[in-house]
């Protein structure tokens, strides 16, 4: 059988559409845009053989593939031949290094207080950026003291939740591990305030970064590592992840970039929920608590792309208006520009920021008390780029129930 | 009415008569040829672009076979940059008898055609895409060739070594000297002018066409039955090898990737006039229906585009009395003084694209005995390679991306469905002034992609009005013209996406551009 992503290419009419929607092609000459690069530069690819470099500054951001109106898997095609491309000229060791937060992180945390002096200090940055290529003021953060794990495994089963309920696995992400394991609690805390129960198995990386950054084999194996993880000891219980890019990673995009054909990674897609999604499933069931406390706020709600390939609409500004007093603005602006880890390397810094101008102005200027978004290093590159601290939309919702950590 | 003189005259500016011209003009000898339309243009530019291996011949005709399989290893030295090395399979699917294989095996052994049996397995791991109930599977050195490439690149040799091309130049007379062919008359198809051309001996190598070229000569009827065959491209490789069924030569049962596209064929029918090849919805769906038997979905990828092309079968009794595929593929050479009478004209026929510098070598033997009897000139053409081509340096469907990768920034994109650039335009317009976009389309592949000139059309009209200061109405002929040319491959597959494309593409022309109330030239004859 002919790859179904490659057969897409078939469908493009050249309309152009997805030009004209390319955050990067819009901000950079040094990238042909999504029409060259998806369809029109795929005619020319053969396995094994790489012909282009450009790719590489496709951010991998899936806007092009949103967009298409006639189905072309541009994103994801992209995605294969900047693998192929790395296979050709081999990746760096920025990229290597910064594909595997699943490694660094156990690395860096222990030793927290001082890998985040030498991240914060100016003339450090610039040596890492001579010698290693990411951008001094790219925003890295800082590593917590404690991992989301070490607390997880020590939490009791939150009061009201019964064990014969429904429960949830919990998919967290390194981000949530290593950076923000607050989030990690909020996110348990507010489904247990559903009566929600939640289990926090040990589990890695979902190689997403791995793949955006062109290692098609370690992510793969990274991937199925943690499917495996995830499925240990448990059921079928749906997957809740709070971080919308590795959701995805769940849901489609390892089936569709890596091409992983798996029957159980597909099932675990299947039941992979992105956590807006999930509560406000909860919500159309009636089951979701809505006893929210007033919480006078004015929020710029930005969806990062990556939550739009989930295709779910935009629960977390539906949640969020549930909230009495709430006063919630969805971004006009696209892209953010970082898109992983792509807006932290020298080379690419520039165009992200570029990229993010329009969505970084517009928080400038409405100047919300503060902006939401699910995605981790979105949140990390508005609040660097725009001065205006930037949460989960779960972290609202908590602070909305009243709870505290 | 003017007139030049030669020794050798060439009529005929496919494959055949570009290797004879070379070959002639490589030997010393004054050459001139003459083409009706432009080079390739004939079954040349037809054809389903495999250069054979032989394996297609092992078993039924092991001539043919023999002169494939020793023609494949020359023209890999001489003409590598016009080759593709796509290796070749045979495999036997659930409709063809396992048993042929071995047949196939000792017509390989026997007529030299290097073959080796590979597991099923690893067969499906170089083509995914592979019908996998496939049961044997035999790797050959099938290869595709770019026909328009290698045609200019025959043209230009011989041009090098003094040889005149002269395309657009239709033989309307062929002139007697009592016993003898004298040369003949030529017209200018584009301006009307006419031009005679006296040489001493007078090649025709009109491939389908050399019947009606002999009678021109008032010999005896020159037995030429053109034999169609329709094939249609795919809009991307979906395999990157030749994959040819193990069995009979038969229809529709060799996919070929080449360039950018994979092209299933072909039929083999008889007709009468080589000039009118029409192609029909039970052909198209015939080529589809075999081409699921190789690769599985084959059905559900995009037709491109449907052409047809005639082979040259000489010795066929009439059109209409039997099948024209059991005729031998091998060329024929007629010796007109020996077989008419007639003296100073030979015709060369028959034959494959992949034999056609051997067909030149043998006809150029027979011409030189006649023009300069006693003197050796001995054949340079199986060594000498082509001008940009150096043994072994294949072409690679990937090489045009990586060219316009290092010029993303400072050339624009003309067709972008094949990443034709303004630069190679321009530069193509300069070697070669024309005001017929479809001869542009066949030096640099503008207009053969998904989109069919959809979006190439118009931009590429614009630079050629510009460039060739082409006055309005001639700018708009070029337009209208190369548009209905792209429309005739297109009609037959309208479909699924080629459909949805030619939509977006009438809209653009019709709708916005309105292009059937264009002030344009009248039409070229
Ligand atoms: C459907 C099909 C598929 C094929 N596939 C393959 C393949 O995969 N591999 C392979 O090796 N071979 C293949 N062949 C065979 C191969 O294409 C031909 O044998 C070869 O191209 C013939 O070349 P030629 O120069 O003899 O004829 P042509 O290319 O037809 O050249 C004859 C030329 O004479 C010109 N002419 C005619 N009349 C006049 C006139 N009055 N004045 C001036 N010029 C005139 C014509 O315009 C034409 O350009 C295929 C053929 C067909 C039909
Ligand atoms: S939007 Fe889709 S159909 Fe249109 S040009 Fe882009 S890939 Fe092609
Ligand atoms: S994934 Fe994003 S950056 Fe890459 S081509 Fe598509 S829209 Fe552009």
């Amino acid at each position: 059988m002919e790859d179904p992503v490659r057969a897409s290419l078939d469908h493009c009419v050249k309309c152009t559409i997805c030009e004209t929607a390319c955050p990067v092609a819009q901000v950079t000459p040094l990238f042909p845009g999504p029409k060259y690069e998806g369809p029109q530069a795929e005619r020319f690819r053969q396995p094994g053989a790489s012909a282009d470099h450009s790719v590489d500054y496709c951010s991998g951001c899936g806007i092009c593939s949103q967009v298409c109106p006639h189905g072309v898997k541009i994103a994801e095609i992209n995605s294969r031949a900047r693998a192929a491309y790395k296979a050709e000229v081999g990746a760096p060791l920025r990229d290597r290094v910064l594909a595997r937060p699943g490694v660094t992180g156990p690395m860096g945390s222990p030793v927290a207080p001082v890998v985040n002096r030498v991240m914060a200090n100016g003339p450090a940055r610039w040596v890492l950026e001579r010698a290693v290529g990411l951008h001094h003021s790219a925003p890295v953060p800082p590593y917590a003291p404690r991992s989301f794990q070490r607390w997880a495994r020590s939490h009791r089963r939150g009061a009201g939740v019964h064990p014969d309920g429904r429960s949830v696995v919990y998919f967290h992400g390194c981000s949530t591990n290593w950076f923000e394991p607050d989030l990690g609690r909020m996110v348990v805390a507010v489904l247990e305030r559903n009566g929600v129960q939640v289990r926090v198995p040990d589990q890695g990386c979902c190689g997403l970064p791995l793949q955006s950054n062109g290692l098609f084999e370690p992510a793969r194996r990274t991937l199925r590592h943690l499917a495996h993880d995830l499925a240990a000891g448990g059921g079928d219980e749906p997957v809740v992840a709070s971080s919308s890019s590795c959701g995805l990673m769940l849901k489609r995009e390892g089936r569709e970039i890596l091409g992983l054909a798996d029957e159980d990674l597909r099932a675990m897609g299947e039941r992979t929920y992105d956590i807006c999604e999930f509560l406000l499933d909860l919500h159309d069931q009636g089951a979701l608590d809505t006893d929210f406390r007033r919480l006078p706020l004015r929020v710029l709600y930005h969806a990062p792309c990556q939550q739009r390939g989930h295709a779910m609409g935009t629960p977390a500004l539906d949640l969020l208006r549930l909230v009495p007093g709430m006063e919630v603005v969805e971004s006009a602006g696209g892209c953010c520009g970082i898109a992983g880890t792509y807006g932290l390397k020298k080379e690419k810094y520039g165009i992200a920021m570029a990229v993010g101008e329009p969505l970084f102005e517009q928080v400038r200027t409405g100047n919300p008390d503060v902006v939401a978004c699910d995605g981790e290093t979105c949140r990390w590159q508005i609040t660097a780029a725009s001065d205006h601290s930037s949460v989960h939309p779960v972290a609202l919702l908590f602070w909305a129930y009243g709870l505290e950590l | 009415m003017q007139t030049i003189e030669t020794e050798v005259l060439v009529i005929g500016g496919g494959a055949t008569g570009v290797g004879v011209a070379r070959d002639a003009a490589l030997r010393g000898f004054a050459t001139v040829l003459v083409e009706r339309k432009d080079l390739a243009e004939g079954t040349t530019g037809r054809y389903h672009g495999l250069l054979h291996s032989g394996g297609r011949y092992a078993v039924k005709d092991p001539q043919a076979a023999r002169e494939c399989a020793a023609e494949n290893g020359v023209l890999r030295r001489i003409a590598a940059d016009c080759i593709e090395d796509t290796g070749g399979l045979f495999v036997t699917t659930p409709w063809d008898d396992v048993e042929f294989g071995d047949r196939f095996l000792a017509g390989c052994a026997a007529t030299g055609v290097g073959v080796e049996e590979i597991e099923v397995g690893a067969a499906l791991v170089r083509e995914p895409a592979l019908n996998p109930d496939i049961r044997r599977a035999f790797l050959v050195a099938d290869a595709s060739m770019d026909a328009w490439k290698l045609a200019w690149a025959c043209a230009r040799s011989a041009v090098e070594h003094g040889a005149r091309v002269l395309t657009y130049h239709r033989v309307t007379e062929v002139l007697r000297n009592g016993d003898a062919v004298a040369g003949v008359v030529t017209v200018d198809v584009r301006t009307g002018v006419t031009l005679t051309v006296r040489a001493q001996v007078t090649v025709n190598a009109t491939g389908a066409w050399a019947g009606q070229l002999a009678a021109l000569a008032g010999c005896r009827p020159v037995d030429v039955v053109p034999g169609k065959g329709i094939m249609i491209a795919m809009n991307h490789r979906i395999v990157n090898t030749v994959l040819n069924r193990c069995t009979m030569p038969s229809d529709g049962d060799i996919i070929v990737p080449i360039r950018t596209v994979s092209v299933v064929g072909t039929t083999d029918s008889p007709v009468t006039d080589p000039d009118q090849l029409e192609v029909t919805q039970a052909e198209v769906d015939h080529m589809l229906d075999e081409g699921e038997k190789l690769v599985p979905g084959f059905r559900k990828a995009r037709a491109l585009r449907v052409w047809a092309g005639a082979r040259p079968l000489f010795g066929a009794k009439e059109p209409g009395d039997e099948k024209t595929r059991d005729i031998t593929r091998a060329h024929t050479l007629l010796d007109h003084r020996q077989r008419d009478g007639l003296d100073g004209f030979v015709t060369i026929t028959g034959g494959k694209a992949t034999t056609f510098r051997l067909m030149a070598e043998e006809t150029m033997d027979l011409v030189a005995r006649m023009a300069s009897p006693g003197t050796d000139r001995p054949c340079r053409t199986a060594t000498l390679p082509l001008p940009d081509s150096e043994p072994g340096a294949y072409y690679a469907v990937g090489s045009r991306l990586a060219q316009r990768e290092r010029h993303l920034l400072d050339d624009q994109l003309v067709c972008e469905c094949e990443l034709v650039s303004r630069r190679d335009l321009t530069e193509a317009l300069d070697r070669r002034p024309t005001a017929n976009i479809d001869d542009i389309r066949r030096a640099l592949r503008l207009g053969m992609g998904p989109c069919q000139g959809g979006f190439c059309t118009y931009r590429a009209t614009g630079i050629l009005h510009h460039q060739e200061r082409l006055d309005q109405a001639t700018a708009n002929r070029a337009l209208l013209d190369f548009l209905q040319e792209r429309w005739k491959g297109l009609a037959p597959i309208l479909y699924g996406d080629q459909l949805r494309q030619a939509r977006l593409d009438d809209w653009l022309y019709q709708g916005l551009l309105d292009v059937e109330h264009l002030p344009a030239a009248a039409g070229a004859p």
